[in-house]
């Protein structure tokens, strides 16, 4: 018979310590600990899951406690998919979330690579970058709401100077064509020095001796960029757009500051149609089958992502 | 023994009632603005009166009925008496959050007659026209106009205007005048700065654009049912006047308002004519003793006009009724409260300080309209008020409203017919919703 090392390691351990204390067990006292945790998930993350679920089956609504609630069946999911102003929040959604992902993966793994070079000020440049992600949202929102306003604003002002058109003559928040833009363009601002901090430590853990070994095999630095430096920061590139992704498609603040969903119902994400059926209309049952559908979404998409993230990480 | 400490506990428990009863501390809660201001100065006349403490909470417009609807719909104790908005009345009734008035007016010979009709149909009565009270009206308020009249008096514009238009300009009498002049403000030099024509209220997330269009929309002749109470929307919600009205109201947000207006209700329409840009603008009369009283553009170089009409008279409703909340655990000095208010002097006194009395004791005095500059205005506006769905519903049926107006009006989506059968279907689903079709 072989000696494991976990027989060896269970030979080495030495006996229960609390066997029996006041008559518990091990496994009693194990569960008086395991036990408040257990009972705080159920109560804060399952019960309420559970609950929704069972709400979303309902007409029930929050602020009619007197109503007669009834079982609806699957009407209300019915009545979600085939919505098309629901389907026009989801798109405005999607639009928004890999337009941000993608400009700020971009600039935040071009500015890690600029910042990670060692040159006088970079500490300075560095803490000034990061700003922008200390700032509330609604600040940040309050604050761009005045720069793209079109008499004032000095954002109209400053394309105006690069490219000659009246500062007045659009209107960032206001077209329907510009305002998603305008958003993608705060949310890029405020979360970029984000993505930019983690693709820093990305470089800053790469050993200096791999491109020391790559320069004496003359490999170019160009060679050496896409074999040694994308490769290796790509699981921390990765776990950024993870982050990015679930926060930006639970976006809220900065919207309704910036625009209020519109103009018209361009700019209403699913999160923010979500809030004005549960909070503002009131209609909890509708509303909970909303928050299942967006559960599922995430939760598959995000399911999906992070088995793709383990791979790259086991490569 | 022991019955004679239950008589000395019981004893010492009615003392303490009693003087709990003579000295409460009640806490009111309403919008922040002008009119909660000169609330808080008459209130003093209430605390010095019965010895109870009233405390304030007012919460900024655009979070009011979020904040003030989750606090009843959550029963929370935080607000004795609440000035709610007109439209939660169908709610505050059915919903249990408001006590019921009738026996109260009835002990203390308080009578809905000494109050304009409208205001208590308004503010008062669930379900609408029923003899059932369930707020005291607190404060009357409509949509008007205000203007720049130093502008409009100056040679030089009204011979521009003459020439352009043929006629003198003035006042606007109709909706379509109101465009033509907004028009003829819009992009001018005036003193070496750029104005607009009219600021409007374009709002999307709560109530704005709602407010706004329905001015034009009534005046249009827009009715919400063809049969009071029978919710048959088809052929009143989107009759030809209904699209008319809509139409005008996109018109004159697309060629006669500052840009970027996009998003504005009240705050944006007093900013944007209290800094210069605007020869007009919409807003509540309860801001007009403010505006008057503003040193820059207030005194002679502003006055006031009645929301135009265009097929019949109309304008929209606002204002507010005060409530005892059904949850206030001090409802007999809330409703102490209630009768204080109601009394005739108080009301005057009301007036005089900003608040908008609904008392007829205010309203039909021979010299009322002499009281301020907007005061006839007023008087007219509020003989030909209109308002929202006051539907437990509301907010459905309000936020249903909201989208499709700022689809069609700001984001250029559809037309109006497109926006007004739309929004049947949509309130066609709440009413389905509701039991009601």
């Amino acid at each position: 018979m072989t000696d494991t090392p976990a027989d060896r390691i269970a030979r080495a351990t030495p006996p229960a310590v609390a066997r029996r204390i006041r008559g518990l067990s091990d496994r009693a006292i194990a569960w008086i600990f395991v036990a408040p945790t257990i009972f705080l998930l159920l109560a804060v993350n399952i019960f309420p899951l559970i609950w929704t679920v069972r709400l979303s089956f309902t007409n029930f609504q929050a602020n009619r406690p007197n109503r007669e609630v009834e079982w609806v069946g699957l009407r209300n999911y019915e009545r979600i998919l085939t919505d098309d102003g629901i389907w026009a929040n989801m798109q405005a959604t999607a639009h928004f979330l890999v337009w941000t992902i993608v400009l700020q993966v971009i600039l935040g793994f071009a500015l890690a690579w600029a910042i990670n070079r060692k040159f006088r000020g970079n500490d300075l440049l560095t803490t000034l970058i990061v700003l922008p992600m200390m700032l509330s949202p609604a600040v940040v929102g309050n604050f761009w709401t005045f720069l793209y306003q079109p008499q004032i604003g000095l954002f109209n002002y400053a394309v105006s100077f690069v490219s000659g058109v009246p500062p007045s003559s659009f209107e960032m928040l206001g077209s329907v064509r510009l305002a998603p833009w305008a958003i993608i363009i705060v949310d890029t601002w405020m979360w970029t020095p984000f993505v930019m901090l983690i693709c820093l430590a990305g470089l800053r853990s790469i050993p200096e001796y791999i491109y020391e070994a790559a320069e004496i095999d003359r490999a170019s630095k160009w060679r050496q960029f896409w074999t040694i430096t994308v490769p290796m920061v790509l699981p921390f590139l990765m776990l950024a757009v993870l982050f990015r992704g679930i926060e930006n498609f639970k976006m809220f603040d900065l919207v309704v500051q910036l625009t209020g969903g519109g103009p018209g119902s361009v700019t209403e994400l699913a999160s923010i149609n979500l809030k004005r059926e549960a909070f503002e209309k009131w209609r909890t049952g509708y509303s909970s089958a909303y928050a299942i559908i967006l559960f599922v979404t995430v939760f598959g998409l995000a399911s999906i992502y992070v088995k793709a993230l383990n791979k790259v990480k086991e490569r | 023994m022991k019955r004679t400490s239950l008589a000395a506990s019981a004893a010492i428990a009615l003392a303490w009632s009693a003087g709990a009863a003579q000295s409460e501390t009640l806490t009111l809660c309403w919008a922040a603005w002008d009119p909660a201001n000169a609330l808080v100065e008459l209130s003093k006349d209430f605390e010095a009166k019965s010895g109870h403490t009233m405390r304030f909470e007012f919460i900024p417009w655009p979070n009011f009925a979020d904040r003030m609807l989750n606090e009843l719909n959550s029963g929370g104790k935080l607000c004795d008496l609440l000035i709610g908005d007109s439209q939660w009345i169908g709610g505050g009734a059915e919903n249990g959050h408001y006590v019921k008035l009738n026996d109260f007016f009835d002990s203390e010979g308080i009578s809905m007659d000494d109050f304009a009709p409208a205001t208590v149909y308004a503010y008062s009565t669930w379900p609408k026209g029923e003899p059932n009270y369930y707020a005291l009206p607190a404060m009357g308020d409509a949509n008007g106009w205000f203007y720049r009249k130093d502008w409009f008096s100056r040679p030089d514009i009204q011979a521009a205007f003459k020439e352009k238009t043929g006629r003198d300009l003035a006042e606007p009498k109709t909706q379509k005048e109101l465009l033509e002049i907004a028009q003829f403000f819009q992009g001018r030099e005036i003193d070496g700065q750029t104005v607009y024509g009219a600021s409007i209220f374009t709002e999307r997330g709560s109530e704005g654009i709602t407010m706004g269009a329905t001015g034009a929309l009534y005046a249009w002749g827009f009715k919400y049912e063809n049969t009071p109470g029978q919710y048959d929307m088809e052929g009143a919600v989107n009759s030809p006047e209904a699209v008319e009205g809509l139409e005008f109201y996109k018109e004159l947000y697309k060629t006669a308002t500052p840009p970027g207006y996009t998003n504005a209700y009240m705050e944006q329409s007093l900013d944007a004519f209290k800094s210069g840009q605007v020869a007009m603008a919409m807003n509540w009369f309860a801001f007009f003793p403010g505006l008057y009283a503003d040193p820059t553009v207030g005194g002679d170089k502003i006055d006031f006009f009645v929301n135009p009409a265009q097929n019949i008279a109309a304008s929209t409703l606002g204002g507010q009724g005060i409530s005892v909340v059904s949850y206030s655990e001090k409802k007999d000095a809330a409703l102490e409260y209630i009768k204080w208010f109601a009394d005739p002097e108080v009301q005057k006194r009301w007036w005089s300080m900003g608040g908008y009395s609904c008392h007829k004791a205010v309203l039909e005095d021979p010299n009322f309209v002499n009281t301020a500059p907007f005061a006839a205005d007023f008087l007219e506006a509020m003989a030909g008020v209109q308002d929202f769905w006051q539907e437990p519903a509301y907010a459905s049926l309000l936020l249903a409203m909201q989208e499709r107006l700022h689809d069609y009006i700001v984001a250029d989506k559809g037309t109006a017919q497109e926006a007004l059968d739309g929004l049947i279907a949509d309130w066609t689903e709440v009413f389905e919703d509701e039991g009601k079709l």
